[in-house]
């Protein structure tokens, strides 16, 4: 097991330059140049020169591959071109809003979108099966954007249960250590805080588990279906074995594999940053930065985010795969 | 019974009364949050670029001079006074006494050949403590640059605490003005010193409201400075936050449900909304720029006035400002804003006028548009401060000229790649959209920087006319305002009678506010003013 996370690991060091090259060159081609992009209508042909030179732009390309590879290889992923600050101080400061949004929307996803696969499976073609598969549908075709917008108007505007935006009310205060909001509420023992940021985070996440949450639900049906058909299920029916028992503890284990897969899939993504939620309800998270940093052609930024996407993409591939082995003794990672 | 009645009928009207008469004095204490589009990039003044950050840099730092409440017109700042030598070469700033930075270093001409001093090419600097040094510098101070400071100023000298002399390498009436903006602003020497790269995330200045706290992309807290110099007015409030708020639709909802007391930038189709609120009201206020369309003036088809002026009364302005502009902009006949001094109220404008069109079509040789090839019109990709759908703009011209009969084609590309191909003038260029918005309130930094194609290569509209660059030179040596805003009256006649560009709209800056914001008011160069605010 061990080898074969360190292999894992190691297959890291080419994906990673794989991924650099692609990217870099990506950004060189695409049209559009940094220096007009930050001085806008005002540039001086002086000023273009002078910022063209400091961030290293008349170089040829190799030299500027070469200098981004040489920082990369000391752990420096540059300065930013627009902030001036490090790319890795902003993806710390960012990043930690994006995972806790994207948990607890995962969260959300795995035990709506199982238990509705589930439900649906054991009764299939039911006016419940067609109903939550309908309510997948919807779920994976609803534009974010939209839906984001009617829930505040609901449940912001109209009932005023949740606040609209943001990660925190202004006038409560949180001692940031790790910058996860809810660990950080709890290690200090700030319920109110605790209170306030479980409260902002219940709109965005929902809106953002939407989509997983359908896929999840699809996925768990049909593997739950396959499964269900096996022989070893009818030999526990037959046992004697309750209804129950048959269902969650011999044909879902047996289901989850497919179901992990896309979950970690999900996650993945989720971890990208969802452009779009985060947009809509201000959260400061790395998604909108990324986004931000292609329109204003920021290469550090985009460079930076996206290889260390590319090694979060891995790790959780890596820890989806020696999942199959905790959840499936069968199957054995080597 | 009756005395008691009396006694209370008397309370009664005083506790009615009280309030009314406290309604226009100023409170303090509260919280106001300005919710924007967002987050500030840096809080270093000299190096920044962007609106978000100058608008949280406007209350933390001052500068030597400061643009007045809702103009550009000068006041003393940080400066009580100065003096100008007759040969205007030599200022001479009188500084005031008693101001502190947020963190207690006294303000003085040290403070202030070091805020700068820092930012020039070569360092032609004095200080009175003589161990005062200036770190290197490591970034671009981009509008030192391109307000062109380094080939203005010579030196910066400190002859006695409380007063600083500046000597200039050639007469430059916009100078003062210049030490307006947001890059002049003084800093802490001993701040900055301190850890000059942290400094851009921990500002210090001596402003109404001092720096607390950044969370990024989400919010910035500042704090009333108590011992802020100034005790004719504010601050008031005890804290300003600005919050970043991306999604516009969602910014207003916050407004709406009181979150945030001003909502920067609504979509206009929520302007109405707020409009019809009783808990909103609306800060309005015309904006310093100018949306403009222009020529490829080094191609010799533009080089004819006659197809200059087909062109620019085939277009109806009236009609795009109202539908595309909706409401948030006026008619431009001037390409400098109303509000500025030096505009040419006698300047007629060009009409809408299809037949006058066709007319000096007819005159350049083209009648009816026949043996004229397809142009070409590049429109802006992006919503801008003076254009808020450039394409949307392109594709009304375009069928105006269509009218005419001229056949024209919209170019878009995306922004950066716009800007550097618009710059080299490329022959598949014919007319091009873009815009300014001021940065200074003096004209010649609209009316030099935009058209006088002579003076640089840098040029947006690569205009070359003689007399229009002797006009654009005397006015930066002359010294005496009313003399050069004659002057810039006359470059505008200039500008209307060869028709180089078509001035399209200045667009407004409309923003809602809560009811209970008190004295907020916008400036024309967009900064945000919280000291004299209050909450009711």
């Amino acid at each position: 097991m061990l080898a074969y996370i360190v292999r894992r690991l190691l297959i890291l060091i080419p994906t990673l330059l794989g991924v650099s090259i692609i990217v870099f060159m990506m950004l060189r081609m695409t049209p559009g140049d940094p220096a007009e992009l930050l001085l806008g209508e005002r540039a001086t042909n002086e000023a273009l020169v002078e910022v063209r030179e400091r961030l290293g732009l008349n170089e040829p390309l190799h030299v500027q591959y070469g200098l981004f590879l040489k920082r990369l290889a000391q752990g420096d992923l540059g300065e930013t071109i627009w902030t001036r600050q490090k790319v890795w101080t902003e993806i710390r400061e960012r990043f930690p809003a994006t995972i806790e949004l994207a948990v607890v929307a995962l969260g959300i996803s795995c035990v709506v979108g199982i238990f509705l696969g589930i439900v649906s499976a054991t009764r299939q073609y039911s006016i419940f099966d067609y109903l939550s598969m309908l309510g997948a549908l919807i779920g994976v075709s609803m534009p974010i954007f939209w839906l984001g917008l009617v829930f505040m108007l609901i449940f912001s505007l109209g009932l005023g249960w949740l606040p609209i935006s943001g990660r925190l009310s202004i006038g409560v205060s949180i001692e940031t250590i790790t910058n996860f909001y809810i660990l950080d509420s709890l290690l200090t023992r700030n319920w109110v805080a605790l209170r306030d940021v479980i409260w902002h985070i219940i709109m965005p996440a929902v809106t953002l588990s939407t989509i997983p949450t359908a896929i999840v639900a699809r996925m768990t049906r049909s593997a739950m279906l396959e499964v269900l058909r096996q022989d070893y299920i009818k030999t526990a029916k037959a046992k004697g074995l309750s209804n129950f028992k048959v269902v969650y503890k011999h044909a879902l284990r047996n289901a989850l594999i497919p179901v992990v897969t896309t979950i970690g899939l999900q996650f993945g993504v989720l971890l990208c940053g969802a452009i779009l939620t985060e947009t809509i309800f201000a959260w400061p998270g790395v998604g909108k930065w990324m986004y931000d940093a292609v329109m204003k052609r920021d290469y550090m930024v985009i460079q930076g985010g996206t290889l260390f996407i590319a090694s979060l993409f891995i790790f959780i591939n890596l820890a989806v795969d020696v999942l199959y082995a905790v959840i499936n003794p069968r199957i054995s990672v080597r | 019974m009756a005395r008691k009645l009396g006694v209370l009928l008397v309370v009664l009207a005083l506790v009615w009364a009280v309030p009314v008469l406290a309604a226009d004095t100023p409170k303090s204490g509260g919280t106001i949050v300005f919710g924007r589009g967002g987050d500030s990039v840096g809080l270093d003044p000299a190096y920044e670029t962007d609106g978000n950050s100058f608008m949280v840099c406007d209350n933390v730092f001052e500068a030597l001079v400061a643009y007045q409440d809702e103009s550009t017109a000068l006041e003393p700042g940080l400066a009580e006074s100065w003096d100008i030598s007759p040969d205007g070469l030599t200022y001479t700033f009188h500084l005031r006494k008693g101001v502190k930075f947020h963190d207690g270093t006294p303000f003085n001409a040290d403070a202030v050949v070091f805020s700068i001093g820092r930012m020039m090419k070569e360092r032609k600097v004095k200080f009175m403590d003589p161990k005062l040094t200036i770190p290197a510098q490591e970034r671009t101070p981009e509008y030192w640059v391109s307000m062109e400071m380094d080939s203005t100023v010579d030196s910066i000298e400190a002859v006695d605490p409380h007063t600083v002399v500046f000597r200039l390498k050639r007469v430059e009436a916009p100078f003062l003005a210049n030490l307006g903006m947001d890059f002049a602003d003084i800093i802490s020497p001993t701040a900055f010193s301190k850890d000059p790269k942290a400094f851009v995330r921990n500002p210090v200045g001596t402003g109404p409201f001092k720096f607390v706290e950044w969370v990024t992309d989400d919010r910035i807290v500042l704090e009333k400075f108590a011992d802020y110099w100034d005790k004719r007015g504010g601050p008031y409030l005890d804290k300003v936050v600005f919050r970043a708020i991306p999604e516009n639709s969602v910014r207003f909802l916050e407004l709406k449900t009181g979150n945030i007391h001003i909502c920067q930038f609504p979509n206009p189709a929520d302007i109405d909304l707020a409009r019809k609120d009783p808990n909103l009201k609306l800060t309005e206020q015309p904006g310093m720029n100018i949306g403009y369309l222009s020529f490829n003036h080094t191609k010799p088809l533009w080089q004819n006035a006659d197809m200059r002026r087909a062109i620019a009364h085939a277009i109806n302005t009236k009609a795009i400002v109202d539908n595309i502009y909706q409401g948030m902009g006026q008619v431009a006949k001037n390409p400098i804003p109303p509000t500025m001094w030096g505009y040419n109220e006698s300047v007629p404008g060009f009409a809408h006028d299809p037949e006058l069109a066709k007319q000096y079509l007819a005159k350049a040789g083209y009648p009816e548009g026949k043996g004229l090839p397809e142009i070409t019109l590049w429109s802006m990709p992006v919503p801008r401060p003076y254009n808020p759908e450039g394409l949307k703009v392109g594709v009304a011209m375009v069928s105006d000229l269509k009218k005419v009969g001229i056949n024209a084609r919209i170019v878009s590309y995306d922004w950066g790649t716009y800007l550097k191909r618009q710059r080299e003038q490329p022959e598949d260029m014919d007319l091009f959209q873009l815009g300014w918005t001021g940065d200074n309130g003096d004209p010649d930094n609209f009316l030099a920087v935009l058209f006088d194609g002579l003076a640089s290569d840098s040029v947006r509209t690569q205009w070359k006319n003689e007399k229009y660059h002797e006009l654009m030179l005397k006015g930066k040596q002359t010294i005496d305002q009313n003399q050069r805003a004659a002057i810039y009256k006359e470059a505008l006649q200039l500008i209307y009678d060869e028709c180089p560009v078509i001035s399209i709209a200045h667009s407004t800056v409309i923003w809602p506010a809560l009811n209970n914001v008190q004295n907020f008011k916008l400036h024309p160069t967009s900064s945000v003013r919280m000291k004299n605010v209050w909450l009711k």
